[in-house]
């Protein structure tokens, strides 16, 4: 069997600035065996062929146990996986209960309504950098300004944003495949110390919230009853664990990836100040070309799947590399190009099929209205060092700080 | 003059017309357009009215939330186009190349393409189809009047007939809280289309939103007022129902009898042609400048035994249309063949229902994913041990993993385990189809027959 | 403005209901309702729904799409 050593190259950081030759030159055989174990999946058809078919598994309890060990997989004994980490039915029904305080059918117009608060967080972060001739990006606004967000609708304080973030971080980066046994072990280890920490801090949470219910999502969790009944409380610590993490974690990295390609392409920057509504297109082609999850390394098979040349055997592990799917010449048209209004952009930057992104109305919303406001108000944007630096995750990936120049703040 | 220059002089001053101002007409305009012919480009309608979507009609409009005249398609692109709307096609002169209609009014043509769709079989006893309170559901028009009617509050609603549409209404009475019978010959809804398994999934339905369902019986009468009100309907079984509106909702018929004398081979079950949309002439051979898209074409399909199917799909519509188009402007060996899959859409009593494929060929059935109990599935067709059509319950996400599957013949039941799988789903059962040979309104696909030479043929995925 | 939404590719992901409610609604887990022939104040709601859809299902009228999309020069557009 014809394997490859990329996965290693991939997720080493020294290639996190640019992972695109590496994913260009995995493309060449469009689902192989990594020598480290697991399938890898470089091309579009083949993805989205995966992401639709019954026959992947999202629950890691399908993997054999020599996978198991080999990906070091562990189950947390002390808390179920989330929905993202669940096939139907349990998925389904988790997933329903999930959305039902947050869009349609029952809340169809939550995200929609807060439109004039979103554009009012970020032209506060704005604001904060009147005075300066230098700032970070990250920390001055496409990180608060999402934390913001999820703390809101959720129904988390802010102001414990201080404890949670690094619980949050380690969760993240424990989605990262990397490292020797013994350092995949210890991850597991800070993880599920994190996800237990936390959980306690969420339950806590949600048990006042539901003596005292507000208008948020973890009150109408902890209160409400829908044809489904109501999660378990067990489930509604998951959930809200993973609510709060992936609104933590994602949309940071889709506006930070989005401002550096607009520096990248001063011509699309001028355009988008003149002309605002390209925005929407122009943040689907980002989510393309610069997708937040660059990879799904949580599937398995129930089957052995006959794909494109190749058998996936059954519970082998299967990484579905969206990132290099998203550049795939057989599907788009000059793929490594950034073409802000790119016609026929069925990307995979969200996922797709029964797991595609929970809060993807929510990141949509929020990039474009970063970026519009960035772009408007922000006076000859700089960028001091290109790349920049990166984190550490290779799934999650996105630059850690994006330190720019500006010549002041308009109003 | 070459077979190249006659093409392009098609392509740049020729006279197409477009019978039929429908989805598939409008379509096939713009691929005209698209395509770069900038000749003359006619469309002729019978209704007065611009092209408009109609699957629209028996939900939105029905529950009040669109106005019927609402529903005009966008364009994709300018067409540039001569509209006769209002003014039917009533005849065709193959060899003079000449459409007459209906206001005594003739146009020549150099390629004509027939899309004159369906229209709803009206009911049978043409005194009782005229009382008062008596519909058919397919038209702008229909619609508008039916709505008005619900919208008073009548007492009872009852639909003959539960076919998609019929289902579609009943499910809109009930949303409105209107009391509504559906009588259907068959054993229970959606039987013709989707097999008897299904059938009874959609009969729970019904019931569970307080539809007065009555399966295995004929309306034998409908009986007015003495102001020419319908009043009360009879069934075959003795019984008799109070309603003072009556949607007659039996299927559709296509609209041909306009080229009955044409010498094309035209008739009720549609229009034959080959798989590029050239029509038939009823000596069996195929002409080259008149095409066939939509509800009134049928077309040899050979992931289907190269049987000569009629869909009454939107998909198919816009699909065949599109082909038409690029085949009436192209030359032979840029031409494309049509090759739909087949695949539909229903949405009634809050579930979306979805099929790809053939369902009414098949012999069995397995839900693959999902609990008929439930209401939230997917069933996986049979025919002769390979995949044949799919149909989803609220799971139209796994809908295209069985799409590939029907393209490449796998085999039924199938061999692999599923997420989702329950018990029901480990054996296949009869899928329950009536005796072909009975009358029915039902099925959205209609097979007819084999084309005169039956190859066997690879298909080829289209994304292999 | 007008639009059609080809719910044979729809598959239910409900971004356009998130995002023009007033336009499209989800009648159930995934059936979806839309207005046809939506209020021209909704355009800006239906294109972002439009560019968000997972699927690429929804049709506007060439006269309600951005005049950017054509400038780009992109072939095989609507």
């Amino acid at each position: 069997m014809t394997s490859v050593a990329l996965l290693g190259q991939i997720l080493d950081y020294a290639n996190r600035p640019d992972p695109y030759p590496l994913y260009a030159e995995l493309r060449r055989t469009p689902v192989v065996r990594d020598e480290s174990g697991p399938y890898l999946v470089s091309t579009y058809w083949e993805i989205k062929g995966l992401l639709h078919d019954p026959r992947v598994s999202s629950d890691a309890r399908n993997l054999t146990p020599d996978a198991a060990a080999a990906v070091g997989h562990e189950q947390d004994p002390d808390l179920p996986p989330s929905f993202l980490l669940l096939d139907p039915p349990e998925h389904d029904r988790l997933r329903r209960l999930a959305m039902r305080p947050f869009g349609p059918p029952h809340t169809p117009r939550r995200v929609f309504e807060m439109h004039g608060e979103l554009a009012g967080i970020v032209s506060g972060l704005i604001d904060g950098l009147r005075g300066r001739d230098t700032v970070d990006l990250v920390d001055d606004v496409s990180y608060p300004f999402p934390v913001t967000v999820i703390c809101r609708i959720l129904g988390v304080p802010r102001e414990d944003e201080s404890h949670f973030h690094e619980w949050a971080d380690t969760i993240a980066a424990g989605l990262d495949p990397i490292g020797t046994a013994e350092e995949r072990a210890a991850m597991a280890q800070a993880v599920r110390q994190a996800r237990a920490d936390l959980a306690r801090y969420l339950a806590e949470l949600i048990e006042e919230r539901r003596r005292a219910p507000r208008d948020d999502m973890l009150s109408a969790m902890a209160t409400e009853h829908g044809p489904d009944g109501q999660l378990s409380p067990v489930e509604m610590i998951t959930t809200s664990v993973l609510l709060l993490i992936a609104g933590h974690e994602t949309t940071v990295n889709l506006i930070t990836n989005g401002m550096l390609t607009l520096l990248r392409n001063p011509d699309v920057l001028k355009r988008l100040r003149g002309e605002p509504g390209l925005v929407v297109p122009l943040v689907e082609e980002l989510l393309r070309f610069e997708p937040p999850v660059q990879m799904l390394p949580q599937r398995t098979t129930l089957a052995d799947i006959d794909i494109a040349g190749t058998v996936i055997p059954q519970g082998a592990p299967l990484f579905l590399m969206v990132a290099s799917g998203n550049r795939d010449p057989q599907r788009f048209t000059d793929p490594d190009r950034f073409v802000p209004d790119r016609p026929d952009n069925e990307h995979l930057g969200f996922g797709h099929g029964l797991h595609s992104c929970f809060g993807a109305p929510l990141a949509r919303l929020e990039a474009q209205l970063a970026l519009t406001e960035l772009v408007r108000r922000l006076d000859a944007p700089q960028l001091v060092e290109d790349p920049p630096p990166y984190r550490q995750n290779a799934v999650l990936r996105g630059p850690r700080h994006l330190p720019l120049t500006i010549g002041g703040v308009r109003d | 003059m070459s077979v190249d220059g006659h093409l392009e002089a098609l392509r740049r001053e020729g006279r197409i017309v477009i019978v039929g101002a429908s989805l598939a007409g409008l379509r096939a305009a713009e691929t005209l357009r698209a395509e770069g012919f900038t000749g003359t480009l006619t469309l002729v309608g019978d209704e007065p009215h611009e092209p408009y979507d109609r699957p629209p009609l028996s939900k939105q409009v029905l529950l009040g939330k669109v106005p019927a005249d609402h529903t005009r398609l966008p364009r994709r692109r300018p067409i540039d186009a001569q509209w006769r709307l209002g003014s039917a096609a009533t005849g065709l002169d193959l060899a003079a190349r000449r459409v007459r209609l209906a206001d005594g009014d003739t146009l020549d043509y150099d390629r004509l393409l027939i899309a004159t769709g369906v229209r709803a079989r009206p009911w049978p006893h043409e005194l009782e189809a005229e009382l008062d309170g008596v519909f058919v559901l397919r038209t702008q028009d229909d619609a508008a009047r039916l709505h008005h009617r619900l919208a008073a509050g009548p007492r009872r609603v009852l639909v003959i007939g539960a076919g998609f549409t019929g289902s579609e209404i009943a499910s809109a009475c009930r949303e409105r809280e209107v009391p509504v019978t559906v009588a259907e010959r068959a054993a229970a809804p959606l039987v013709g289309a989707l097999g008897g398994v299904v059938g009874e999934v959609a009969a729970e339905l019904q019931r569970a939103h307080g539809v007065d369902l009555r399966c295995g019986v004929l309306v034998t009468g409908l009986e007015g007022d003495s102001a020419g009100r319908v009043r009360k309907a009879h069934f075959s079984d003795g019984s008799a129902v109070e309603a003072d509106i009556v949607v007659v909702a039996l299927g559709a018929t296509r609209n041909t009898e306009w080229l009955a004398d044409s010498g094309l081979g035209a008739g009720p079950r549609g229009i034959a042609c080959d798989a590029g949309c050239r029509a038939f002439d009823v000596r069996g051979i195929v002409t080259d400048d008149v095409f066939v898209a939509g509800d009134v074409a049928r077309s040899p399909h050979p992931l289907f035994g190269y049987q000569f199917l009629s869909l009454e799909h939107w998909g198919n519509a816009v699909a065949q249309a599109e082909v038409a188009a690029h085949n009436m402007v192209s030359a032979s060996a840029e031409r494309r063949p049509h090759l739909w899959m087949p695949s539909f859409w229903s949405a009634q009593f809050g579930v979306n229902i979805k099929s790809v494929g053939v369902p009414p060929m098949a012999d069995q059935i397995l839900v693959s994913q999902g609990s008929l109990a439930e209401h939230r599935f997917t069933a996986a067709y049979g025919y002769q041990g390979r995949v044949i059509a799919a149909v989803t319950f609220d799971q139209a996400k796994w809908l295209d993993f069985y799409e590939r599957q029907i393209e490449q013949a796998a085999p039924f039941p199938p061999e692999f385990t599923t997420v989702d799988r329950r018990p029901e789903g480990h054996q296949p059962v009869s899928a329950g189809f009536p005796d072909p040979s009975q009358p029915t309104h039902g099925p959205t696909v209609t097979l007819s027959g084999y084309s005169p030479t039956d190859r066997r043929v690879s298909f080829t995925p289209r994304r292999a | 403005m007008r639009l059609v939404v080809d719910l044979n590719r729809c598959q239910g992901y409900a971004q356009c209901a998130f995002l023009a409610p007033d336009v499209f609604t989800m009648h159930g887990e995934e059936a979806l309702m839309y207005d046809p022939q939506a209020d021209d104040t909704q355009r800006e709601n239906v294109r972002r729904a439009a560019d968000a859809c997972p699927v690429k299902a929804i049709t506007l009228d060439y006269e309600d799409r951005p005049a950017a999309a054509g400038k780009a020069g992109g072939s095989g557009v609507g």
